[in-house]
Formats: C-alpha cells, sequence, structure tokens
C-alpha cells in the first residue's frame, strides 16, 4: 500500500503531507510535522497524552487515521502558546506545580481548554471528570485540579493575588 | 447496602540510601567562558525535581546565582559514575557530591578573583548575586563572568572541581550481626480513613493525614509533589494496581493502559500533612530522603482502617472488592459455625 498526500490545517496553517493508510495523526503531527508536543504514548486511546483538539474537541489522536482528519482545524500545544510567554492554563500549570516528569502535561493542557472553552466556570467534580481521561503517574492530580480552576479564576478575571 | 467508617494508622522507618558494595555518586563541575557553571552528573531525574535541587545546592555552595547553574545529567556513559536514583538517595549522595565539587572550583575560582583584584583569596566573598567582593572594601569587586573570562583568556585556567558523594561498604560483624545499611533514616506517621461498601466490597479513602520527618529540605514545593503524588499512589497500591490480578485466566490480565486498573482524579482522597525538619548527620545541609517513603506508608494505614472498618484483617494487596468481599465471606462463615460441632459432619473441629 502506498501513501497519500493529504492536506491537513494545523494551528491555523494548512500543509500537505505524505500519510500511510491509517496512519494515525498522532504518528504525523509528531513525527512528520514536528509538534513535539504530541506525545507518542500508550497508542491505544489509553493514556491521553496525544490529547489534541479537532475543531474544538479533545480528541486522542493516536486513534483518529490523518485522512480522517482533513477539512479540520487541528490544534496541539504549540498552537496555544503564545509567541511571547504562556498560554493562561500554562501558567497555570507552571504557577501551580501541576507537572513532575511532565509527560502527560501537553495532554492535560489540551483537555483543560477544550474544558474551559465549553465551560468556562467549571466545579471541581467537572474538572476531575474532564480529565478522568488523561493518566498522570506523578502528581496524584490534586495540583492539575488546583491549575485547571487557577486558570479558570484568572480567564474570568477573578485572578486570586495577580501574582 | 452498609457503609462502614474505620481509621487506620501505619508508621514507618525509611532508610535513605543503601550500602551495596561501597555506594558513590560523583559530579564534575566546570565553569563557561561567561561563569554559568555546568554541573555533570549521571544521576537522573525522572521528575521528582533533581536537577532543581542540584542547582539549588551547586548555587549554594559556589556562592552564585542558581541562573547560573546547568544541570546536565544528559549520558551516563560518558559522564561520571551514579549507582542510580534509588533507594530515596538521589539528593542525599548527588548533593554530597555537588558541595564536594563546588568547593574545589570555588577554591579555584577565588584564587582566578583574586588575582584580577590583587588580593588575597581567603579575603574574598561571594555575595550570590554574582559577584565576588574583597571583605571591608566594598568596592574592590569583580563579576563571576569577568572571573571566567580572566580564567579562560588571561590566566589560562580552568575553574573545575571534582567531587564524590561516598558510602564505604559496611560488612556484618561475625559476632553481634551489627552493620551500617544506610545513610540515614527519615521517619512518618500516616492515618488514614476509609469507608467500605460491605454490599459491593468497594473501599474508598476519605483522608489521608501524615507526618514527615524527612531532615532539611531543600525545596518544599518538591517535597509537597512527592508526598501528594506518593499519597495517591500508596492508595493505588493499596487499592487497585496489580500487573497479575486475580483471573481464572493468565491471559486475561490487562495488557493496556485501558485495562490496567489505576484511580483516577476523582478518587483521590483529602490529604494533609506535615513536615518536620531533624537534620540528619551525613546528608547535605542535613538532607534526608523523601522519594520513595512516601507511597509506602499509606498502603499499611488504608489496610489498617479496613480492619477498623469490618473487623477483618486482609494480608494481600490490592485490596480489590473481591477481596472485601471473600474476607467477609469467610469471617461470616467461621462465626455461624456452632460452637458444638457433632451434629455436623466432618466435625473434627475444636
Amino acid at each position: 500500500m502506498s501513501g497519500k498526500i493529504v492536506e491537513l490545517t494545523v494551528n491555523g496553517r494548512t500543509v500537505e503531507e505524505i500519510v500511510d493508510p491509517m496512519e494515525p495523526l498522532q504518528s504525523v503531527l509528531r513525527n512528520k510535522l514536528g509538534n513535539m508536543a504530541t506525545k507518542t504514548g500508550c497508542k491505544q486511546g489509553g493514556c491521553g497524552s496525544c490529547t489534541v483538539l479537532v475543531d474544538g474537541e479533545p480528541i486522542v489522536s493516536c486513534l483518529l487515521p490523518a485522512e480522517a482528519a482533513v477539512g479540520t482545524e487541528i490544534t496541539t500545544l504549540e498552537g496555544i502558546t503564545p509567541d511571547d510567554g504562556l498560554a493562561p492554563v500554562q501558567e497555570a500549570f507552571r504557577d501551580h506545580f501541576a507537572m513532575q516528569c511532565g509527560y502527560c502535561t501537553p495532554g492535560m493542557i489540551m483537555t483543560a481548554e477544550a474544558l474551559l472553552e465549553r465551560n468556562p466556570d467549571p466545579s471541581r467534580a467537572e474538572i476531575e471528570d474532564a480529565i478522568s481521561g488523561n493518566v498522570c503517574r506523578c502528581t496524584g492530580y490534586d495540583p492539575i485540579v488546583d491549575a485547571i480552576e487557577a486558570a479558570s479564576e484568572s480567564m474570568n478575571g477573578q485572578g486570586d493575588d495577580g501574582a | 447496602m452498609s457503609k462502614r467508617r474505620g481509621t487506620g494508622l501505619a508508621t514507618v522507618n525509611y532508610p535513605t540510601g543503601m550500602n551495596l558494595g561501597g555506594d558513590p555518586t560523583q559530579a564534575l563541575i566546570h565553569s563557561t567562558t561567561t561563569g554559568n557553571f555546568v554541573v555533570t552528573l549521571s544521576s537522573t531525574d525522572l521528575g521528582q525535581g533533581l536537577k532543581t535541587a542540584m542547582a539549588q545546592i551547586a548555587a549554594d555552595a559556589m556562592g552564585v546565582p542558581v541562573d547560573n547553574i546547568i544541570v546536565d545529567t544528559g549520558d551516563t556513559d560518558t559522564g561520571p559514575h551514579c549507582m542510580g536514583t534509588f533507594a530515596s538517595r538521589g539528593t542525599h549522595r548527588a548533593g554530597n557530591a555537588v558541595i564536594d565539587a563546588a568547593d574545589e572550583a570555588r577554591d579555584v575560582l577565588m584564587e582566578v578573583a583574586a588575582e584580577e583584584l590583587e588580593a588575597a583569596p581567603s579575603d574574598l566573598e561571594p555575595d550570590g548575586d554574582g559577584n565576588i567582593h574583597v571583605l571591608g572594601a566594598p568596592d574592590r569587586s569583580i563579576s563571576v563572568m569577568d572571573a571566567a573570562m580572566a580564567a579562560h583568556f588571561e590566566q589560562g585556567r580552568t575553574i573545575s572541581g571534582r567531587g564524590i558523594g561516598f558510602k564505604p561498604k559496611s560488612d556484618v560483624d561475625p559476632e553481634t550481626g551489627e552493620m551500617d545499611p544506610d545513610s540515614t533514616e527519615a521517619h512518618a506517621t500516616v492515618v488514614t480513613e476509609v469507608e467500605v461498601d460491605t454490599e459491593t466490597g468497594e473501599v474508598d479513602v476519605l483522608t489521608v493525614k501524615a507526618v514527615y520527618e524527612i531532615g532539611q529540605m531543600v525545596n518544599p514545593a518538591l517535597v509537597d509533589g512527592q508526598i501528594i503524588g506518593g499519597a495517591w499512589m500508596g492508595m493505588a497500591h493499596a487499592l487497585y494496581e496489580t500487573t497479575d490480578p486475580y483471573y481464572p485466566d493468565i491471559d486475561h490480565k490487562p495488557g493496556s493502559f485501558g485495562e490496567y486498573s489505576l484511580p483516577g482524579p476523582s478518587e483521590v482522597p483529602d490529604i494533609e500533612y506535615e513536615v518536620l525538619e531533624i537534620p540528619s548527620q551525613t546528608g547535605p545541609y542535613g538532607v534526608k530522603g523523601i522519594g520513595e517513603m512516601s507511597a509506602t506508608p499509606p498502603i499499611p494505614a488504608i489496610v489498617n482502617a479496613i480492619k477498623d472498618a469490618i473487623g477483618v484483617q486482609i494480608t494481600e494487596i490490592p485490596v480489590t472488592p473481591e477481596v472485601v468481599l471473600r474476607a467477609l465471606e469467610d469471617e461470616k462463615e467461621s462465626s455461624e459455625e456452632p460452637p458444638v460441632a457433632e451434629n455436623r459432619d466432618g466435625g473434627d473441629e475444636p
């Protein structure tokens, strides 16, 4: 079987890439387009470390064939990171020390982005529910939930101390 | 349905480092041309924050800002030797090695600065902000960067240091059995509250309250990360995790993250803790290890709380709902046996 040229829109830029039949979007994003934040995790949809946004919805990109993403808007962690500085969710993760090894962090942040987009003021239970498909081995989740809660507050203009 | 609550306690005496056949970790420090100091280690940061802790220790020992420290743990093939980040030994061993290396490098830095300032090395002091001053003459100073440049391009010197954190081999005394197996010991007491559903066998950990006695903290935020993450991991070991769960057929064991049983974010209990800093005699600045011990005492504390809740001592982990229900069933059967056995088959019980 031979590859096929597809057009993908990643972080606002349309690119052409040769993809193999059934090649996962994760593999194309990381290995062909250089979006290194999209981690290679379990490759079975069980860990969430490859989470990206497809038309604003968080999906595990290891389970989506790249061809199926043609015509969608794909957003990776690189796409939400400003040229200068960090996005509010990224800042909150840093300030609340919401990572140790960092492997789950890009997927966690993309899941949080999608949550805060559709629900700008989530409860703690809603945050826990949203990230329940993203596995973290190090933090015990509490610092991650704290960070997403704080990001929601700062994005809604109720930052706790402005520090 | 009946939910029963219980409280359990566990206390741990946890070794930092091992005896092995002599247990070394080496560190090398050298300055770049611009006065940054590269700390080369083979001790690996798995996310516990070892690089951060080593940068802090190196900055303190060199007398330079932490921003001027670069920790390179790149390659265990070519780097100085480290036995590994295990036995909660990383900060203890590598920290001692870094201080040892920094002592040597700092002496060279002071000699270089002394030549530039036309002063005696013993009269110099770094201010921790990137400058070296002549004691008693505040206007006579040189930046660390200028000293490094002078070393490289004028004096032809290498500002560097070699260090080791070492525990010699300790043999067992054949007469008494005595030996010295570790470098220091940290301590903790953990109390947990659980709720056991006697209908479904499910155990919910409500709270984890702990006191950790861990020597001098290098970085409280890293300690917090270890304790919170460790409490969750201890709960995971106590109630969920096993690579070989009981199944009729071994082929049914989990093969992926989706099948491996782990507690998620909504199962995290309320965690509260206190840290007591009682310096060790052997660690850098009195450090003891906190790594592994954060995940171990929650396990017996949870199993003891289950005993308090349902009156049965469970002796295996993970305590899955099936384990709870079987334990309750066994308990019920043994308590239903009549005191006099002569009317029953197999009546040879006491």
